[in-house]
């Protein structure tokens, strides 16, 4: 279970954003306007690097419906952080296939190199990790991806990790 | 060489973009439709194609879309399930990353048959590059004039929406789907009322997999028929394999079902054998849910016949030496790796991914996940192998959808073919604690040499 002090501070969303949500919010039939809860909050997620209750909170007021109603799916779903992440957070798929070449390795060389253990932050704010379940790429393994876009590395070794580890450093102190 | 219905320009470069796959010949099959066929017409292709759900339950697609309920003034809907999630499937995201427009192509016809004007594909969240993908694709088709207002001036309206998930396995389940779709959490529906019934809003709706509406295209374009002349008695046409674990040549490969496994396995056209010279000890050849097979008994069934890729063949011998296509993820597994290890992480994963709705599901894939990490780890007990039997059986049947299923299936063919490996594991735990990998005795005598 997750243990979650999930405050965060009060938000509120900028035109640009509403105007997203406005958006998706059209694909669906009149008084269907909940349907557009799980991409509003990944797009939440992708501006505030995590899902805070006061953003729970707004969400629910744009769609008309309850919090409970977004917090329920926030928590359901795994893709969704309920607490402050890493600025890069890297996701490992550790399900059988991917084990079957080497990706326990991996997640193993990642947590030495950053020196944090699975779900924490680096004390720089740069980066955090974890193992996550099968990301259909079982013929690419091991795979991770890097959110908010959700970019891609497949075949990993320990010398691409490391390499994709110094490029993201030099990117975020550029 | 086996045909290619599916992935027959995969390597035209530039095949991704309307352009260039529209020079290939793409969106044939939406003129032919929309111009010469009734929507009646096109289901009536589809049955006579004999095509089967491709998402790995194997249900015939026609038939499920002549349930489609059709009352006055309800809207319809088609819902495409790319929410791909079964461990060692990939072949959805190979092909809405490289072939985009196969995919909104097969949508357009299909909802055209099912009389659907707005249709959602609904991508699993973790698959944000494939969505900015699809969402070009179809920018691009409702500038031809493929999507959007009286397509092709026939009148038919359509308008094709990529729905992001959340990260949830379940949602691969077609009620879960809908309920995420609907903006709740993914707890499938108990059934009936079926969703060609009450589906999407409570309106009637169909929901198929990625590569079964692909596969509407090659069926309008050549005729049901046709594509039903390709394959093995009721397994018809070419089915998409992901093929992964120890394979000198993993990937997604296009087969003629009926194909046989040896050749899929061992040829260099396919997979090429297994990796760095070792030899197969076993296969999950359907997707983590369906029962593993020692090497012996995947290449031949127990009546000592060549084993084929296709559904009723690999299904032969039933559950007690037979295992099932699915959705084609194929993991193959050398002589060094550990069944028992293998079998913790496939439990561990559907605990996670167990919805907790029905009490077996959400009980029973924790117990055999900790009874397993206990064997793996060298505390296990001579009973935890009955234990775990039990506990499988008594979640599998018990629950509303077939996640229960899924994970009962593989803990206890794990144990019916391999309960050697498992209680080698209790009688030498130190040894299995460091080693860290189980028995190769099951492994398959043939080298590659000696094959194909």
């Amino acid at each position: 279970m997750l243990k979650v002090e999930n405050t965060g501070a009060p938000v509120s969303f900028s035109p640009e954003l509403l105007k997203q949500f406005d958006e998706i919010v059209k694909r669906y039939p009149k008084g269907k306007q909940k349907s557009a809860l799980l991409p509003i909050l990944h797009l939440v997620q992708a501006e505030y690097g995590w899902v805070s209750s006061p953003a729970m909170d707004k969400v629910a007021e744009y769609l008309l419906i309850q919090p409970i109603e977004v917090y329920e799916v926030a928590t359901f779903y795994t893709m969704y952080f309920m607490r402050p992440q890493g600025k890069y957070i890297l996701e490992v798929c550790r399900t059988g296939p991917c084990c079957l070449v080497g990706a326990e390795k991996i997640m193993d060389h990642i947590e030495q190199k950053l020196g944090v253990k699975e779900g924490d932050v680096t004390a720089d704010g740069l980066f955090s990790w974890r193992g996550v379940e099968c990301l259909a790429a079982c013929g690419f393994a091991p795979v991770l991806q890097i959110g908010p876009e959700y970019t891609f590395y497949e075949n990993l070794t320990s010398e691409s990790v490391d390499q994709l580890i110094n490029d993201l450093k030099k990117k975020a102190n550029n | 060489m086996g045909r290619k219905l599916l992935l027959e320009h995969i390597n035209v470069p530039g095949i991704n973009t309307f352009e260039v796959y529209r020079k290939k010949g793409g969106y044939a099959a939406v003129e032919k439709a929309l111009t010469t066929l009734s929507p009646d017409a096109i289901v009536e292709e589809v049955k006579k194609s004999g095509l089967r759900g491709r998402g790995g339950a194997g249900f015939p697609t026609g038939m499920k879309w002549s349930f489609l309920a059709k009352p006055e003034g309800v809207a319809r809907y088609l819902v495409c399930n790319a929410d791909e999630s079964e461990p060692g499937t990939f072949k959805d995201r190979y092909l809405m990353t490289h072939i985009p427009h196969l995919l909104i192509e097969g949508m357009i016809v299909s909802s055209f048959a099912l009389g659907a004007h707005a249709s959602y594909i609904y991508v699993r969240g973790e698959m944000m590059p494939q969505i900015r993908i699809l969402e070009r694709a179809i920018a691009e088709a409702k500038n031809a004039g493929f999507l959007g207002k009286n397509i092709l001036g026939t009148g038919y309206d359509l308008e094709l929406y990529v729905q992001p998930g959340g990260g949830a396995y379940i949602c691969g389940e077609e009620t879960a789907l809908l309920e995420s779709l609907e903006g709740k959490r993914g707890n499938p529906r108990i059934k009936p009322p079926f969703p060609a019934i009450a589906g999407l809003y409570g309106c009637p709706t169909v929901v198929n997999n990625v590569e079964s509406i692909a596969a509407v295209v090659p069926i309008i374009n050549d005729g049901g028929e046709e594509y039903a002349k390709i394959g093995l008695g009721r397994s018809t046409g070419t089915k998409l394999i992901s093929a992964g674990g120890n394979l000198k040549n993993p990937g997604v490969y296009e087969i003629e079902l009926g194909l046989s496994c040896e050749e899929f396995l061992y040829s260099d056209e396919y997979c090429g054998g297994i990796a760095n010279g070792k030899r197969l000890k076993a296969v999950v050849a359907g997707g983590s849910s369906v029962p593993i097979l020692p090497a012996n008994l995947f290449l031949k069934t127990i009546n000592n016949e060549p084993r084929l890729m296709s559904y009723e063949s690999l299904s032969d011998g039933g559950f007690a030496t037979g295992t099932m296509l699915g959705s084609g993820g194929f993991i193959a597994f050398d002589e060094d790796q550990c069944i028992v290890r293998n079998t913790w992480n496939f439990a561990r994963f559907y605990h996670h991914e167990s919805c907790g709705q029905c009490s077996p599901c959400r009980e029973g894939t924790g117990w055999m996940e900790k009874v397993l990490h206990r064997l793996e780890n060298g505390h296990g007990k001579m009973s935890d192998m009955d234990l775990l039997v039990d506990v499988s059986k008594k979640i599998e049947g018990n629950t509303i959808c077939p996640l229960g299923d899924a994970a009962a299936w593989p803990v206890a063919s794990a144990i019916r073919h391999f309960r050697d490996e498992f209680e080698w594991h209790v009688t030498n735990a130190s040894e299995a604690v460091t080693r860290n990998y189980g028995l190769a005795h099951y492994a398959d005598p043939l080298t590659k040499a000696e094959a194909v």
